[in-house]
């Protein structure tokens, strides 16, 4: 990243879901001695690095090669090794495309990959480094489960779940600034099975990462105190796919049939992501419902900090609000609220 | 070692007679196939019969044996090449080859190391296997595992970025416990390797990434046997790059050093003389 951007490197260094991820990493790896550690010269960045200060021995930083890391991490595997890499979402995806789907997917070994600064999260860091492909490009590959955290707390759990995971797994987080979408760690979590993070029967978001909590935010402004419970306002129901593959089909089936609406919400193209897994679902179940992707509309993102870039997609709070009333074909209830 | 010999003639002399076998093979599996790359399937056949026969500790018995010599055929298209080698050495029955290449056959022009046993590592796409033995011998080093892991690469193959990754990592993790032998036999799809992307001064560029080199004739066992017999240990320090001059299409006349020959296939009349040009090849 060139100088006078707003984000330095000591920001980057300050990620919080990567703290969790790194922490998290620590605890499996004294666990079990086969877990090694990779990256491509961003040890600090990706926060892969607390792993490298407690365990040297099993860390290895293989240069700015991300192909060479892809494949030298399947030799690992190959030697009985449980490898985790971590690099930006951009060039594990992409740069090193090929290796993923040829050595790690094809002969379906243990690998962890994951993608940090995901989606929009560098923000001003250019659009050479957001990644809004990643989600459709693993999820083609054969034997690749495609899992996104929607906080902290659910990076730890997915980090848990893959040291029991058979076969390769992706894991996109973001730069980690984002609050809790959960108010509790206390929750059953189980990779391919979808969180429905608040009921309602009046339309169904689905959302990953950190649309989550933007998702549960849009929701509650729908919610409105009564005495009696019944407002007359649309209760909307949140349902947190923090795996895009496998997918949970039944609570998509089960949300189309029961709402009647859905929205997906995602920071990344509505191509091929979350939005395009969704619809694929409901097509080949033969559900009809009124249904809505909201992402990077097909397009180069655009650069600014990541917050003006939620609000410009419309994947913010505001943006998913409006999105649900238009579906709805009702008012915004905003103005009411702003007159009490 | 696989094979009980009493001296080096006799090793050479049975290893000479097993080219010729396997050689007739792959013609007869490019036949079964209705093609095959044939050309720089018999430029690797002493090399591999080297390592399979001779210089691998590895038990076709067991397969995964854990501690066992890896092999990664990075030029991966040297299926026909090597599958004959692996059944030859008793990993399977030759006959489990007679659906070569055909549909839902598990042995395919590029072999898949969950469907072949012997073959350490599914490739295909160029400039992967070297990189993956960095891996392995990393893995072995962490684990204080003193087996070994060869890649075999073409030449063309060297034109891969990813290569001189891998190569670059090699040396800086000191892991000579990795072999990289090139089947130099100067043609790739387009043509020789000097006209469509120059890769000399081959040696040189090993050299300078950190690792010790040898040039050998990839065809004579004296050198093949010399080389591969008196490696450095696996705990040495430096990773070995062994180019071994070949030619494409080696033992059939009208393929020898023929551009068209990377892949082909053949009528009755060119498979009869390919066999019997494999037949006088001297022994």
């Amino acid at each position: 990243m060139a100088g006078g951007l707003s984000y330095t490197i000591e920001d980057l260094n300050d990620l919080t879901q990567g703290q969790v991820f790194g922490k998290t990493l620590c605890d499996i790896g004294r666990e079990d001695p086969t877990i090694v550690c990779l990256t491509a010269d961003l040890a600090k960045s990706t926060k892969i690095g607390t792993f490298f200060n407690e365990f040297p021995e099993r860390s290895f930083n293989m240069g700015i090669a991300e192909q060479n890391m892809i494949s030298a991490a399947a030799g690992m595997a190959l030697a009985g090794l449980k490898p985790y890499i971590a690099t930006f979402a951009c060039f594990a995806s992409m740069r090193a495309c090929e290796q993923v789907r040829t050595d790690l997917c094809y002969p379906n070994l243990n690998v962890t990959v994951i993608g940090t600064h995901s989606g929009l999260s560098m923000g001003n860091g250019g659009t050479t480094h957001h990644a809004t492909e990643d989600l459709a490009i693993m999820r083609s590959f054969a034997n690749m489960t495609v899992t996104v955290p929607a906080d902290g707390i659910e990076t730890a759990r997915i980090i848990e779940a893959s040291a029991k995971h058979k076969g390769p797994l992706y894991m996109r987080i973001g730069r980690g600034f984002e609050p809790p979408a959960y108010d509790s760690t206390d929750y059953d979590f189980e990779l391919g099975k979808a969180i429905t993070m608040r009921e309602g029967a009046s339309a169904t978001i689905i959302a990953c990462g950190m649309c989550v909590r933007e998702a549960m935010e849009a929701a509650e402004d729908f919610a409105e105190e009564t005495e009696d419970g019944k407002s007359g306002r649309p209760d909307i129901r949140v349902v947190n796919m923090h795996t895009i593959k496998p997918i949970d089909k039944d609570a998509i089936i089960k949300s189309a049939q029961e709402t009647g609406t859905i929205i997906t919400v995602e920071e990344h193209n509505i191509i091929g992501g979350l939005g395009g897994a969704v619809a694929e679902v409901l097509m080949d179940a033969g559900v009809h419902c009124k249904f809505k992707r909201l992402g990077i509309p097909d397009c180069f993102s655009v650069i600014g900090y990541p917050e003006d870039l939620y609000y410009h997609y419309k994947i913010d709070r505001e943006g998913i609000y409006g999105t649900v009333c238009e579906l709805l074909g009702i008012e915004s209830f905003a103005d009411d609220d702003d007159d009490e | 070692m696989l094979h009980n010999y009493q001296s080096r003639d006799e090793l050479v002399a049975f290893l000479k007679q097993k080219s010729i076998e396997v050689r007739k093979k792959i013609i007869q599996l490019v036949v079964t196939a209705g093609g095959g790359h044939v050309g720089g399937g018999l430029s690797m056949t002493e090399i591999l019969l080297t390592m399979y026969w001779h210089i691998l500790d590895i038990d076709p018995k067991n397969p995964k044996k854990p501690d066992r010599d890896r092999l990664i055929l990075s030029k991966g298209h040297g299926g026909i090449g090597i599958c004959p080698v692996l059944a030859d050495v008793g990993y399977y029955e030759e006959s489990l080859m007679n659906d070569f290449n055909q549909y839902m056959s598990p042995f395919g022009m590029h072999p898949d190391m969950n469907k072949v046993p012997g073959i350490d590592m599914s490739t295909g796409s160029l400039g992967h296997g070297l990189s993956v033995c960095v891996g392995l011998a990393n893995g072995a080093r962490l684990k204080n595992e003193k087996w070994r892991t060869f890649c075999i690469l073409g030449d063309g193959e060297c034109n891969e970025g990813s290569v001189w990754e891998a190569a670059m990592s090699a040396a800086h993790y000191k892991l000579g416990n990795v072999t990289a032998i090139i089947d130099r036999n100067r043609l790739m799809i387009d043509g020789p390797t000097a006209e469509i992307m120059s890769i000399e001064p081959l040696e040189d560029k090993w050299k300078a990434f950190g690792f010790d080199t040898k040039v050998i004739n990839g065809h004579d066992y004296n050198e093949l046997l010399d080389t591969f017999e008196n490696l450095p240990g696996p705990d040495s320090d430096k990773p070995v790059c062994v180019i071994c001059n070949t030619t494409k299409g080696r033992g059939v006349s009208f393929m020898e050093n023929e551009v068209k020959w990377h892949y082909g296939g053949l009528d009755e009349e060119s498979e009869k003389q390919a066999v019997s040009d494999i037949e006088k090849l001297s022994l």
